[in-house]
């Protein structure tokens, strides 16, 4: 559940979204959810002539198991608390399975 | 099904924790959203009764008006068409590909009406399909169109003849199923044994 609340503070920021076919779609991030689903607003395609599908959307969502990685703006991204965050619930599991 | 709308309160949480997963640090960004804002239903509830692309994974595009959904995103979609994008290449390029091509595999037939046309050229047709019901692992993305846009063809693109823009993307679809195949052979033989899957084209 670390990286869907991860997402979660990145809601409205610019992102892009690779997909595991290759397209490489960037919007505003409006929503994630616990499979990692994607929901993009005032998309824009990288390389358009290649994907012409895509020219009258202007919203997508994207099914997270299609993802191949996600393009963050790296101010917006704490990796200190990131790092942390991750350790404590490797702590958490841990304990759990003790 | 659960009725809940954007505006309700979050479900009867004592005193929501600033963040749960991450506690003691205050949560940055806009995180006091209520919790139902993301899930899958929030997200497709949305779309619901809008007309929507739809790509699955094995390449397709479907227009169509989005019915009914689940949390695994399978979807019904209503008034599909199903669109077809075929590019065809200049001369010197379409030379090189049907000269492969009939060196690769001459009874390969459907690759020369490639062959005649001189100018790149770029189609796309349109094709009725009724109502699909998808499962969701097909699903690549689901696209809200923009309705003012809608009637516009995608730039660069014409509205070809459905025959022949038919025609064109199954013997496009044909060469990459080849050399898929033969690709997969190569991999094969250098790995041992096929790799699981690779018969079929994916995405």
């Amino acid at each position: 559940m670390l990286f869907f609340s991860f997402f979660k503070t990145l809601t409205q920021q610019t992102v892009t979204v690779e997909l595991k076919n290759d397209i490489s779609i960037r919007g505003t991030l409006k929503s994630v959810d616990q499979y990692l689903n994607i929901k993009l607003d005032d998309i824009v395609v990288l390389d358009e002539l290649k994907y012409p599908h895509l020219s009258s959307v202007k919203n997508v969502f994207i099914r997270g198991s299609v993802v191949r990685y996600v393009h963050l703006p790296p101010d917006k991204v704490d990796r200190g608390l990131l790092e942390d965050a991750c350790r404590r619930e490797a702590m958490a599991q841990k304990g759990k399975a003790a | 099904m659960e009725n809940l709308s954007l505006n309700d309160p979050p479900p009867s949480s004592p005193q929501r924790q600033p963040n749960a997963v991450l506690p003691g640090v205050p949560s940055q960004g806009p995180p006091q959203l209520p919790p139902q804002m993301f899930t899958t239903a929030a997200q497709l509830l949305d779309l619901t009764d809008k007309k929507l692309l739809l790509v699955l994974r094995d390449g397709r595009k479907i227009f169509g008006i989005l019915r009914s959904w689940d949390q695994f995103a399978n979807l019904v979609l209503t008034e599909t068409r199903e669109r077809y994008f075929v590019s065809i290449p200049g001369s010197t390029s379409t030379d090189a590909l049907s000269a492969t091509a009939s060196k690769d595999a001459p009874t390969l037939s459907a690759n020369t009406s490639l062959s005649t046309s001189t100018l790149p050229r770029n189609m796309y047709c349109d094709i009725p399909r009724g109502t699909y019901l998808v499962r969701g692992e097909n699903v690549l993305l689901l696209g809200e169109v923009d309705l003012d846009r809608d009637d516009d063809p995608p730039p660069g693109y014409e509205l070809g003849d459905v025959e022949e823009v038919f025609r064109l993307h199954r013997a496009i679809e044909l060469e990459k199923k080849r050399k898929d195949k033969i690709r997969a052979r190569k991999i094969g033989q250098l790995w041992g044994g096929e790799i699981e899957g690779s018969g079929e084209v994916l995405f």
